[in-house]
């Protein structure tokens, strides 16, 4: 008896590495040769947000790459604001969906919002990795230290000490009004992106 | 003969999880081997459908494109060298369509692995791409060469109504791309009138 239960349980690993060694879903860039950390499959989501849509979105002040400190309140009444809080530099995924969102500023202009990008790594892992990105049109905000505290704060930091892939959209009165807490191993598709952000001007 | 049972259905899966694994990595096809003859949805405009010698809606297979030989680029918008890249591109489409000798036997396709119709049309909009792209949302091309690093330049002999033959492959730049049509061109020994 004892037998037939491993036997089982060894027929549903079976079952499992079958069914989810297709579901990798990235490519990656040349750009980046080998040097892309693949941590295989993860757990899609791995924290639960308070947050929801219409609520104040929490202020944060974090470092950026280019020296300066970036507030959230300063866009307030300015800008609409794209937060893309992605896991960890040199990793596939994270790797492309920022370098896409560098060709895309005439929609993010249109739609009268700014992109802020935000991982809990470091400056100096950020600046040698955002580099191979070529130059970014937005900010690059560190949740280093205190240890992802804004992603904690929106709810999006995982058990491991990195952050969700996770997007939120803030209208110009502070006002969440999307976001989308998306697996961490799919890449979220820019239709949603671009039909959200052209609600909010409506 | 439940026992025996069970240890024919782990030996299926494993075969099963085995070979699914090996083609989901997969193996990206060489030089003098067939290209994998995908199927990609038919481009809307006319001038394309005409550029690629296709007829219908719905979707074609690679080997129905009217060419000699193939230039298929493996890209994604989100990969910063494929975007470096693309005026080298197509710098390349307009060297073959100003020739008269070859421009009717070389075609360019752009794929973009994973990419969405909306996304496909960001990267061609961007860097005004004349030769036609298509979307791979499901990453099922990408797969089938072996989920290649982008961009990726497969140069196909192709044959009608078979898979084409890969004649010669690069990742990264294609350099100059006056010197790469010359060097596919040698490989393939297409002829020049």
């Amino acid at each position: 008896m004892r037998n037939k239960g491993g036997l089982i349980s060894s027929l549903l690993v079976m079952l499992f590495v079958f069914f989810f060694s297709s579901a990798i879903a990235y490519s990656a860039s040349e750009q980046f040769k080998g040097k892309i950390y693949d941590p295989g499959m993860l757990k899609p989501v791995d924290s639960r947000t308070k947050l929801k849509t219409g609520m104040p979105a929490p202020s944060f002040t974090l470092p950026s790459l280019t020296g300066e400190t970036i507030s959230l309140a300063y866009y307030r009444g300015k800008k609409n604001v794209v937060l893309s809080f992605v896991p960890a530099a040199w990793t596939p995924v994270c790797s492309d969906q920022w370098p896409g969102y560098n060709i895309l500023k005439d929609v993010f202009d249109k739609n009268d919002a700014v992109l802020l990008g935000i991982t809990v790594d470091n400056l100096p892992t950020l600046n040698a990795w955002t580099k191979e990105m070529g130059d970014l049109w937005f900010p690059v905000l560190s949740d280093f230290w205190p240890h992802g505290a804004v992603s904690k704060k929106y709810g999006v930091l995982r058990s491991s000490g990195v952050s969700e892939r996770a997007l939120f959209i803030i209208d110009k009165k502070g006002i969440i009004r999307y976001f989308d807490v998306h697996d961490i191993n799919k890449r979220p598709p820019l239709e949603t992106l671009v039909r959200e952000l052209e609600k909010l001007n409506k | 003969m439940m026992k025996k049972f069970l240890y024919g259905l782990i030996m299926v899966v494993s075969v099963l999880a085995f070979v699914q694994a090996i083609s989901a990595a997969g193996r990206t096809p060489s030089t003098g081997e067939p290209f994998p003859d995908v199927s990609l949805a038919m481009p809307e405009k006319a001038l394309q459908k005409e550029y690629l010698g296709l007829k219908g809606s719905g979707s074609f297979r690679l080997s129905q494109i009217k060419a000699e030989l193939l230039i298929i680029e493996i890209f994604s918008m989100y990969c910063p060298y494929c975007q470096k890249e693309a005026p080298n591109v197509n710098e390349l489409y307009r060297i073959i369509s100003g020739r008269d000798d070859i421009k009717d036997k070389i075609r360019i396709i752009g794929i973009g692995a994973g990419n969405t119709p909306l996304e496909v049309d960001v990267f061609r909009k961007k860097y005004a791409v004349e030769f036609p792209l298509f979307s791979d949302e499901s990453f099922s091309v990408h797969t089938a060469t072996g989920g290649v690093r982008t961009p990726y330049f497969f140069v196909i002999r192709t044959r009608a109504g078979e898979p084409g033959v890969i004649v010669y492959s690069n990742v990264g730049t294609l350099h100059d791309p006056g010197q790469f049509l010359d060097l596919i061109m040698k490989k393939s020994s297409l002829k020049q009138e």
